[in-house]
């Protein structure tokens, strides 16, 4: 089947707003303005920006965990916008969250046997306990993650073991859209590169869509086949990774790229920089 | 040339709780004007070496060699309140969060001026108008309205402008950045290594820059120290070891830095057997030397 799992249409998420029936009506703070994206079959989305931007907002409302205001949420075909949670549970499997601090995410009172193997026996992926033993192992071996991990707790795993035990979860729920939030900015580049690589390999094996936020332009370019680049609630730009690396349309785009320092000699990328940038920080500063 | 304004030499430390070598021969210098990067992966030893110099190593940490100079002076052997009378006179930090640095219950004024006002014995007039001064030199838009408010009414970049203020009021001859800029956006991030460069040539500071982004390191520092399990991989001149690295763990750990410019580069997990060659490597030069 081609085409799209995901589309947002014209979406809006407002916080704090508040009905006037006791006491007095809020307007609440809208954080998203009319955001529209798709996200095909197989297909990586990465979606960049500042804090602040409204990324993990965006994230969350495609995953009906926010409520949207107005517009539309579609997945794989049916419209999600407001559907009740009992008739979204049997969709939640399909769609699954890494996270961005697995240390926060990851219960540590749970042995990773039962972190991994609950979610399995929850949603019926595996028939008992001894087929998720089986499944956990299966894909731990492939995360080259020693199954003696299974036995042990969160805070005994490295920041890399334990991101790697987030995606495995995830990962053995069979789902078809993934969304991973800022899941490598805590590491080192090494196991930066590890995440990233093993993340992409399951993608390409599983025909699995990911809509994979960052900060970063540089990871978003070694992951993603397109992006959109948000900035305070609206969509700047999108397109295809090669084309807006290339050739950035939108002056805020440019603007970050231009701020990421690379490990090589370029004596005048200090000095270099454009209003865009300052105009950011002035908006920053509260 | 000159003496060095910071100098490590042949530092070791170990852990008390079990006793696991946390720095092994670790030494370097930092000279006036010149912008030192550290930097390795986390666990490598950069905070323990940030922290020794300025006194506030864990209990749990003990030194057990070498020596670490300032301006000539032995730190680890100086009395306590001579050390702490220099540790924001002459030596100043610039954290990495710039939130939990500030006390959230006072306002900038205080925070800014407590040097000026208690070491310099400037009164409140005075300390007030240099305060001022300094936020008009990290280039602070409304300095008398950042004056009056508390942290929690400033941006994260704000912040961390008013901590450089902070950290140049007293004119110190080193500067210990630690990750000042991990914690902000890559626009801010810029604009806050750009200041730094430049409060740094104005009043020709040492600065001793901690942090895990080579990225950081090629945009900003003159020489690079690279550390790896406590000990030093590499050390020279900046452009030297981006484009000659003499180890292939040093090459291994830039190719593993995502590049948005050559995506076919970049990402590259360092090899087990580099980091198990650089390890053996390093254990044998321990025996070497005594």
């Amino acid at each position: 089947m081609t085409g799209e799992i995901l589309i947002a249409d014209d979406i809006e998420v407002v916080y704090g707003a508040r009905k006037g029936l006791f006491g007095a009506a809020k307007p609440g703070v809208k954080v998203l303005h009319g955001v529209s994206l798709r996200i095909g079959r197989g297909e990586t989305v990465g979606i960049v920006g500042e804090s602040g931007s409204g990324k993990t907002t965006l994230g969350r409302a495609l995953l009906r965990l926010v409520d949207v205001a107005t517009g539309q949420i579609r997945f794989d075909g049916a419209e999600i916008t407001r559907m009740p949670e009992a008739a979204m549970r049997p969709l939640r499997r399909r769609m699954q969250l890494i996270f961005q601090d697995p240390m926060a995410s990851l219960n540590p009172r749970h042995s990773i046997r039962r972190i991994v193997s609950e979610p399995m026996l929850f949603h019926a992926v595996a028939r008992d306990a001894v087929d998720a033993e089986i499944r956990a192992r299966a894909i731990f071996d492939r995360f080259s993650l020693p199954a003696a991990c299974l036995d042990r707790y969160p805070h005994e795993l490295s920041g890399g073991q334990r991101q790697r035990v987030g995606i495995a979860r995830a990962a053995l729920l069979a789902p078809d859209f993934v969304l991973a939030d800022e899941i490598v900015s805590g590491l080192d580049v090494s196991t930066q590169a590890q995440v990233l690589n093993l993340l992409k390999g399951l993608t390409r094996d599983l025909g699995l869509s990911m809509a994979f936020i960052s900060h970063d332009l540089s990871v978003i370019r070694a992951i993603c086949d397109r992006v959109y680049v948000l900035r305070n609630g609206r969509i700047v730009e999108e397109g295809g990774c090669e084309e807006i690396f290339a050739s950035p349309k939108s002056e805020y785009t440019r603007a970050l790229l231009d701020a990421i320092p690379l490990p090589r000699i370029d004596p005048g990328w200090l000095a270099r920089g454009s209003g865009v940038a300052d105009a950011v920080e002035e908006n920053g500063a509260k | 040339m000159s003496e060095p304004v910071l100098a490590a030499s042949h530092l070791s430390a170990v852990s008390d709780r079990d006793r696991a070598v946390i720095l092994h021969d670790v030494s370097l210098e930092v000279r006036r004007g010149e912008t030192r990067g550290l930097v390795g992966e986390s666990g490598a030893g950069k905070s323990t070496i940030a922290k020794a110099i300025l006194g506030i190593l864990p209990r749990t940490v003990r030194i057990t060699g070498g020596a670490v100079r300032f301006e000539g002076v032995d730190l680890m052997t100086m009395p306590t309140h001579a050390r702490r009378r220099l540790i924001g006179e002459k030596i100043a930090l610039i954290p990495q969060d710039p939130l939990t640095a500030l006390n959230p219950s006072r306002r900038i004024e205080a925070q800014l001026t407590d040097g000026l006002r208690l070491q310099r014995g400037l009164d409140t007039r005075a300390a007030r108008a240099r305060g001022l001064a300094l936020l008009d030199e990290v280039q602070i838009q409304a300095p008398e309205r950042v004056l009056r408010s508390f942290p929690h009414e400033l941006s994260g970049g704000m912040r961390q402008r008013v901590l450089i203020a902070s950290a140049f009021a007293l004119e110190p001859r080193l500067i210990v950045a630690d990750e000042p800029t991990t914690a902000l956006d890559v626009t801010v991030q810029k604009q806050i290594l750009r200041l730094i460069r430049a409060m740094q040539s104005a009043h020709g500071t040492a600065v001793l820059f901690v942090t895990h982004d080579l990225g950081v390191v090629a945009q900003i520092c003159d020489s690079v120290t690279l550390l790896f399990a406590g000990r030093v991989v590499e050390a020279g001149r900046t452009a030297d070891l981006l484009t000659a690295p003499r180890r292939p763990y040093t090459r291994a750990l830039i190719e593993a830095s995502p590049r948005y410019d050559r995506p076919d580069a970049g990402l590259r997990p360092i090899p087990d057997e580099v980091v198990a060659g650089l390890r053996a490597e390093l254990a044998a030069s321990n025996q070497a030397s005594p």
